[in-house]
């Protein structure tokens, strides 16, 4: 049966996804990213035949919020490490370094991954999008409306997270909302409220 | 003239006491908001910490070479010398700054350090095990009795005698156990900072609770490492902050440790704690446990109180004031003994709501008990113990704000409807259910603060504060301060908060802020008005005290068609801004705010007997807090400090490996929070009749965490008709709890 998340530990039946739980595995987890590598550089690094394995700094392409970005790493730089500190996206924030926070969610092609549990390497030829490319969406004006943040560190974590899962099921009920975004972790205590905006969005209302 | 400094009534406000978008709710739904963490300057070196993985030993030796010749490394500076001691799990031996967070890492790991291990305690549960190892201490006490000593006879033989005889000649008596494990703040956003030096002038990015107090704690720390620093030679700046609760008041050892390396490097340095140093070294709330004598009479009123509690502060030694000892109620005949064990843990630091949450938690439950062994109804046990106005048996709020309160909480709860005698509900299959309440108190009087506001001739407001939001939502209070006494819009106002070279303004804690930068900016805008008013007074020959600000225009009280835009108001002016400065000193007479609060808590739980799962149902939550400034921010305050109080009473904990003191759940996927799955349907509603209103802004932070311990112990023992302890009421001790009353 196909398998779907929004982040760890949240994993919901769902017959018509195409997202299944050993892509998120793949994807979420720092080892699986690990035993990744050695394929995604690879096809990032054709010309370089024979190569099994990345070292010292390399030149990739990302594509972040609809543009390509040339970026040096390292290969074990993670994708977080890259969008805070090369191209200035702070949105994605380090809260945990095994993705049970959610707070580094970005979409990987659509769906929401945990960039610090991702090396930059295993994000060539996809496409990024982070909080910040959802400026004008209906959720952060949800989460505004519905004052959905306290201190706000774990805000744009979220904020993707309830994009994403609202994608997949754009008509999800309150017990939904409810049992599908547990990837997210706050502090302050802002989850009543989080559930006020996404059911703002699911009804229009942002 | 004296402006007389005052709040509208809830009838003429115009901008307080509505509910409004938080001011920077959309910088902070889409990543715009830079908290220290994202504040990245040029050139900067990355700094990590290695954590002492022992939690009681001394340094042997100490070799950086290695780190040193690490790719990328740039600094590497040790904290502790060979000979020192460390006390507790995770304080930082070295640091290592260098080109990426990986070589740093690598630098960290490059280090080599010896040590030689040294005894350990962490047990602080366990009393008799903490005298057997030395590691008590005398915490305090106080004994009262109603009935005094004979002339001959020695104080303290008497109460000892007058306590075991109201004991004896109880109707009711409860013996007990009690507790609460010990907790981190765990914020999201860790402790550290992002520096630079520019000459001898240091601009330090950090995540504090404290701006306009930390450039002082930056000078003493730096002067003292050897880099000579004036307070004046330091800005701290914090415009966003991710999370404190009682836990960032202070540039930590590590925030001094990266000023220093940026100035022997030239470059800035960003040095964050990584996530298991966060919760290891960077605070937590002290332990309590506790064993109680209960007296009452036949009707389940209160006759005597005796306990003996304990706790950790951990390698501090501390732990619950013994002054919070019944929590709120005030029994006529008491004694508390409290003692303190020094444990291999890191230091406690004020966690929101110092002592009160585990204070609640631990003698609440003990009253709670009492409606079980009558087997009465708590809500009645609770309301026969508080009192009257003029004979109050409870310390804190008036006992007619609480029986409002319970009032209204059990109409929200439904409680008469739901109400069942302990461990007598409809089972369905394995699960049953219960009711539970507590009540709490706090001060929360105003904090110290001055502010600026500066009106412009084209008249723009401009308010600047060296204050900080924790997510109080401290930038929109002003706004509804300055928007209520100019009749403007919240939104126009512009703010600047968050340096330590703005006008001066207290930490953030103990819930002081609310109350202050709305004394500060109540006082400086009516000022400011006061002034404007003469203008316009003159323009249109109108008495200056019969002025008003109404949406947008200064008009007058008797004829609001002799009215100016506020536009048209502030180019009397001529050509220099106003600008006025509004001080307000902690503790000063005033009409503006007040302080002491009242609260009720009910919880509605489901357990699963067979499982042991708690699951959360409904959660009522009735504050007092006076005056509510922005009634959406704080509901939001309370939403989610019921959030705080289900995690730290059905999940949260550190759990100390008795043998290593290794604190071995320091990682988010088992330091267990509460998740948006976890939390069951709240009701929160203010108590707010113009007897309290009248009282002025009261702090709120504290207060709502107080109480949902006792609350949903309370209720999971309504609902099992036993008693589980301590908290966190995690399955195993669901079960164990069960086993041990059916043994």
């Amino acid at each position: 049966m196909a398998l779907r998340t929004t982040g760890p530990g949240t994993l919901a039946p769902d017959p018509h996804s195409g997202f299944s739980r050993r892509d998120f595995l793949r994807g979420s987890g720092a080892a699986a990213a690990a035993a990744g590598i050695a394929h995604e550089t690879q096809s990032a690094f054709a010309q370089e035949k024979g190569k099994q394995v990345a070292s010292g700094q390399q030149t990739i392409t990302l594509n972040v919020n609809g543009k390509d970005q040339q970026v040096k790493v390292e290969p074990r730089m993670t994708l977080l490490e890259v969008l805070r500190y090369q191209l200035d996206l702070t949105g994605a924030k380090p809260v945990c370094t095994d993705g049970s926070s959610g707070a580094a969610t970005v979409l990987v092609d659509g769906k929401p991954m945990q960039a610090n549990t991702m090396l930059a390497m295993q994000a060539v030829g996809k496409k990024i999008a982070t909080v910040e490319s959802l400026a004008n969406d209906a959720v952060p004006r949800a989460f505004t409306e519905c004052d959905a943040q306290q201190c706000g560190f774990c805000t744009p974590g979220f904020v993707v997270g309830v994009r994403a899962f609202l994608n997949m099921k754009p008509k999800a009920t309150e017990e939904e909302i409810r049992n599908g975004l547990n990837g997210n972790l706050c502090r302050c205590g802002t989850y009543a409220n989080v559930i006020q905006a996404a059911l703002k969005v699911v009804k229009g209302g942002a | 003239m004296a402006v007389e400094y005052s709040w509208p009534s809830k009838e003429k406000s115009q901008a307080i006491g509505k509910r409004v978008k938080r001011l920077d709710g959309m910088e902070k739904s889409t990543g715009k908001a830079k908290y220290t963490y994202d504040v990245n300057l040029k050139n900067q070196l990355i700094a990590k910490g290695l954590g002492c993985p022992h939690a009681s030993c001394s340094i042997k030796s100490i070799d950086i070479s290695a780190a040193q010749k690490v790719p990328g490394v740039v600094e590497v500076m040790p904290l502790k010398k060979v000979d020192d001691k460390v006390e507790f799990q995770g304080d930082l031996l070295i640091v290592v700054a260098a080109e990426s967070e990986g070589a740093a890492r690598e630098g960290v790991a490059a280090c080599k350090v010896e040590y030689e291990q040294l005894p350990v305690f962490v047990k602080d549960s366990d009393l008799a095990a903490a005298q057997a190892a030395g590691r008590t201490s005398r915490g305090g006490g106080k004994v009262q009795t109603e009935k005094e000593p004979g002339k001959d006879e020695n104080a303290d033989d008497f109460a000892v005698k007058e306590i075991e005889r109201l004991l004896k000649e109880a109707a009711h008596v409860i013996e007990a156990e009690y507790g609460i494990d010990a907790i981190t703040h765990c914020c999201l956003e860790p402790h550290g900072s992002t520096v630079e030096w520019n000459g001898k002038d240091l601009t330090a990015y950090l995540s504090t609770q404290n701006v306009s107090g930390c450039d002082e704690g930056f000078a003493q720390g730096l002067t003292t490492a050897g880099v000579n620093t004036a307070n004046s030679d330091v800005e701290v700046i914090c415009n966003y902050i991710g999370g404190g609760f009682g836990g960032k008041f202070q540039p930590d050892y590590w925030a001094i440790a990266a000023a220093q390396i940026s100035k022997k490097t030239g470059r800035p340095v960003k040095f964050m704690l990584d996530r298991d140093q966060e919760l290891k070294i960077a605070g937590c709330r002290p332990s309590g446990y506790i064993k109680v004598r209960l007296g009452a009479d036949q009707e389940g009123r209160i006759t005597v109180w005796d306990s003996e509690h304990w706790g950790t502060g951990g390698a501090n030694p501390a732990g619950v004031n013994q002054a919070v000892i019944p929590y709120v109620f005030a029994p006529k005949n008491y004694r508390r003994n409290a003692i303190n064990i020094k444990t291999n843990n890191g230091i406690y630091r004020a966690w929101r709501a110092p002592n009160h949450p585990q204070a609640c938690a631990i003698t609440q439950t003990a009253i709670d008990d009492l409606a079980m062994k009558m087997g009465a109804d708590s809500f009645d046990i609770f309301m026969k113990n508080l009192g009257t106005n003029d004979k109050p048996l409870v310390a804190g709020a008036k006992p007619s704000v609480y029986k409002a309160e319970m009032e209204r909480a059990a109409q929200l709860m439904d409680w008469k409807a739901k109400w069942h005698p302990h461990g007598k509900g409809q089972a369905k299959g394995s699960i049953v259910d219960g009711l539970g309440m507590a009540i709490h108190t706090w001060g929360g009087g105003a904090g110290q603060s001055s502010c600026t506001i500066k009106i412009h001739p084209n008249g723009d407001v401009e308010a600047t504060c060296g204050t900080q939001d924790l997510g109080t939502g401290t930038r929109t209070v002003i706004a509804l301060v300055l928007a209520e006494t100019f009749g403007l819009p919240y939104e126009s106002v512009r703010l600047n908060i968050g340096s330590s070279k703005m006008p001066v303004s207290g930490a953030s804690g103990g819930s002081t802020t609310v109350g202050g930068i709305s004394e500060s900016h109540r006082r400086a805008a009516q000022d400011a008005f006061a002034k404007i008013a003469e203008l316009v007074g003159k323009k249109l020959d109108v008495d200056p005290a019969k002025l008003e600000a109404v949406n947008g225009r200064v008009q007058s009280t008797d004829d609001a068609k002799k009215s100016v835009s506020w536009k048209e108001a502030c180019s009397l002016l001529g050509m220099s801004p106003l600008e006025v400065k509004g001080e307000f000193a902690r503790g000063s007479k005033t009409n503006l705010s007040s302080s002491q609060v009242g609260g009720v808590q009910m919880a509605h739980v489901e357990v699963d007997k067979e499982t042991g799962v708690i699951k959360m149902k409904k959660f009522v939550a009735i504050q007092d807090i006076g005056l509510v400034i922005a009634p959406q921010q704080a509901e939001s305050q309370i939403n989610g400090a019921l959030i705080m109080g289900i995690a730290y009473s059905l999940f949260e904990q550190r759990i100390s490996d008795p043998n290593t003191g290794a604190f071995v759940n320091a990682d988010l996927a088992n330091y267990k929070l509460a998740r948006i799955g976890d939390i069951g349907e709240f009701v929160v509603e203010f108590y707010e009749p113009e007897s309290e209103r009248g009282r002025g802004v009261i702090g709120l932070g504290e207060p709502p965490v107080i109480a949902p311990g006792a609350a949903i112990s309370n209720a999971v023992a309504n609902a099992l008709g036993v008693r589980v302890s301590p908290l966190p009421l995690t399955p195993q001790r669901v079960l164990a709890a069960l086993k041990k009353a059916k043994a």
